[in-house]
């Protein structure tokens, strides 16, 4: 049977495109197709028809040239909405950036385009990343294209970059962006059954991603594969003089990185990971996938990581007073929505009314969380030591690194995908503890990997995470493309939308 | 270290974002269960060791202090919610 054209991999159709097979036309239409058809998932907010044919055309003129075309060129993408488009509404997820046209385009998104890629429209998220279920949109719910067995309940794809996931495992698009703060690429990821790296942080260029806390703030590519991760990473990082954390360095060719040998590499394993009550299920998973790096030759390590409790209590911290700082800027004046006013009303008035209709619930709890840690009196006693914590953090990795491990492998996310509205009445910080094997990633600043690796007991999708070497991408794709090949993963979500 | 109705009410007006009476005790309830679990890092020992300021240990690039950009007015104003005359457009600010 042939492959409708929107559910190949970027690197089959990279291949078929340049070998004149299929036209970047083709497979544009083909997605938009099945976009049109997938209401349902609420995973594109915004569409860019137009863009994307125009896109596609340009891209078919680039292929018949006689230079071979870059390895996207006529790609097609979904961009999750936080990245900023020039002339497209960029919104984050909230009400409070309604009507947003940016007139710059964001640096990851660029390159790509230059790269040739195609933009299919925005993709739904939790408001501004701030959420793992992706039920804090302002476009509503983005819904899991997989179910359990047997049960009609709409599931979460994860967040926040809940409509990427959405979107790449439903075939809707080839592949999508993301960014990741405490684990809003991998644990949406291990949701629906795809591949999502967060790079080393200084990998990918931050100018022109609306800032959540920008020193956590990474993005990344959600794909169907982890040669595609490696394909698309490629073109998506690079150093840029306008974000000052960018690195200057250059970027390998992840791709070619991909040997599937990792005979000799030590992988590390956690025993702080090992959390109270966690499912067998889970713990079989991770299992599995030791037992699996063991049998491609990798040599496997416990290592202890002592201060991996406190990743969370630090991060909450740490990320609500970065983003209370960033989100200052919304304040009805230079862009976005502004409050109706009363007679009499002044500017602080404006401020006020303008941030509560703007700003969704979860969205004012962590500004205003972060607004009390950074207030006189609190600031030593939570922010200071927050950050003090992170330091002891990063230097767990750091001496485990310097003991020769390669890259550490951990469960992905503590469930499968729970359903929409499950979490409905129990309190924000049991919803936080999705992040709890994705956050430390952040704070020490490393790249982490999550993949498909089996399924559960009710068919969804499990996903494992590796962690590698700060900038060492390379290595850590190929122990996951490793990985990949003897999971086998395979199984796709029946449609029914 | 407790939240009441008072400190919540001051970290709304000092966040700029109006909350309504009716909505303070829910509010200072979720500060309350956030910061119960936040208080965990109090457990740490943290004696000597720095506040992380950077996670890469990067330099930071500088560069030459000069005009690289300007004259683009229309741009900046295109998205303000109220611009005239080529300024964005506020509430009178002061009396």
């Amino acid at each position: 049977m042939m492959t409708d054209l929107n559910a190949l991999t970027i690197a089959e159709a990279r291949d078929r495109l340049r070998g004149k097979d299929i036209t970047a036309t083709e497979l544009t239409e083909a997605c938009l197709a099945r976009i049109e058809d997938a209401g349902a998932l609420g995973a594109f907010v915004h569409h860019t028809i137009d863009v994307a044919r125009e896109q596609a055309a340009q891209a078919d003129k680039r292929l018949q040239g006689r230079e071979e075309a870059p390895a996207l060129c006529g790609i097609p993408l979904g961009i999750k909405d936080l990245f900023c488009t020039r002339g497209v509404a960029s919104q984050a997820g909230s009400r409070i950036l309604e009507g947003f046209r940016p007139e710059y385009e964001s640096t990851v998104t660029a390159q790509l385009f230059d790269a040739g890629a195609v933009m299919l429209g925005k993709l739904n998220m939790d408001e501004f990343a701030m959420g793992s279920s992706n039920e804090t949109s302002v476009y509503g719910n983005a819904v899991n294209p997989w179910r359990r067995q047997g049960d009609d309940a709409a599931l979460t794809p994860g967040g926040s970059s809940g409509g990427s996931a959405s979107a790449v495992a439903a075939d809707l698009c080839l592949a999508a962006t993301g960014t990741d703060t405490g684990g809003s690429i991998r644990q949406p990821a291990a949701f629906t059954g795809i591949t999502g790296i967060k790079p080393t942080y200084g990998r990918c260029s931050r100018w022109g991603i609306v800032a959540f806390a920008s020193s956590l703030d990474q993005a990344g590519p959600m794909t169907k594969s982890v040669r595609d991760a490696a394909i698309m990473l490629g073109a998506m990082c690079g150093h840029d003089p306008k974000d000052s954390t960018s690195a200057d360095l250059p970027v390998p060719d992840f791709e070619a990185m991909l040997t599937g040998d990792i005979r000799g590499k030590v992988i590390g394993i956690p025993r702080e990971y090992r959390m109270d009550g966690m499912s067998a299920e889970i713990d079989a998973l991770w299992a599995k996938g030791r037992a699996m790096l063991e049998d491609a030759g990798a040599e496997i390590r416990d290592i202890s990581l002592p201060h991996t409790k406190y990743a969370l209590p630090a991060y909450y911290v740490i990320a609500p007073a970065e983003a209370s700082s960033n989100l200052a800027r919304y304040d009805g004046v230079r862009y976005g929505h502004r409050a109706k006013l009363a007679p009499g009303d002044g500017i602080t008035e404006m401020y006020e009314k303008t941030r509560a209709e703007g700003f969704g619930d979860e969205v004012k709890r962590r500004v205003m969380v972060g607004t009390y840690v950074l207030s006189a009196g609190f600031y030593d006693a939570y922010y200071n030591r927050a950050r003090k914590v992170r330091t002891l953090i990063k230097r767990d990795f750091e001496q485990v690194f310097a003991d020769g491990v390669d890259a550490i492998l951990t469960p992905a996310t503590p469930s499968a995908a729970f359903a929409l509205g499950e979490m409905k009445d129990a309190d924000p910080v049991q919803m936080y503890l999705n992040d709890v094997f994705t956050v430390t990633v952040n704070l020490a600043g490393l790249p982490g990997i999550a993949l498909p690796a089996g399924l559960s007991g009710e068919g969804l999708p499990l996903g494992l995470q590796l962690i590698g070497r700060p900038w060492e991408e390379g290595d850590l794709l190929n122990c996951a493309y490793t990985l990949e090949r003897a999971a086998g993963f395979v199984a796709k979500p029946e449609k029914w939308w | 270290m407790s939240i009441d109705l008072q400190t919540a009410a001051r970290v709304a007006k000092l966040a700029r974002i109006r909350v309504d009476d009716d909505a303070l005790p829910a509010l200072a309830d979720e500060f309350n269960t956030i910061l119960g679990f936040i208080e965990q890092l109090g457990e740490v020992d943290v004696e000597g060791v720095e506040p992380m300021v950077s996670v890469t240990p990067m330099r930071l690039k500088r560069r030459a202090d000069e005009v690289t950009d300007g004259d683009r007015q229309r741009a900046i104003l295109s998205n303000a919610p109220d611009a005239r005359e080529g300024f964005f457009a506020v509430p009178k600010v002061v009396e």
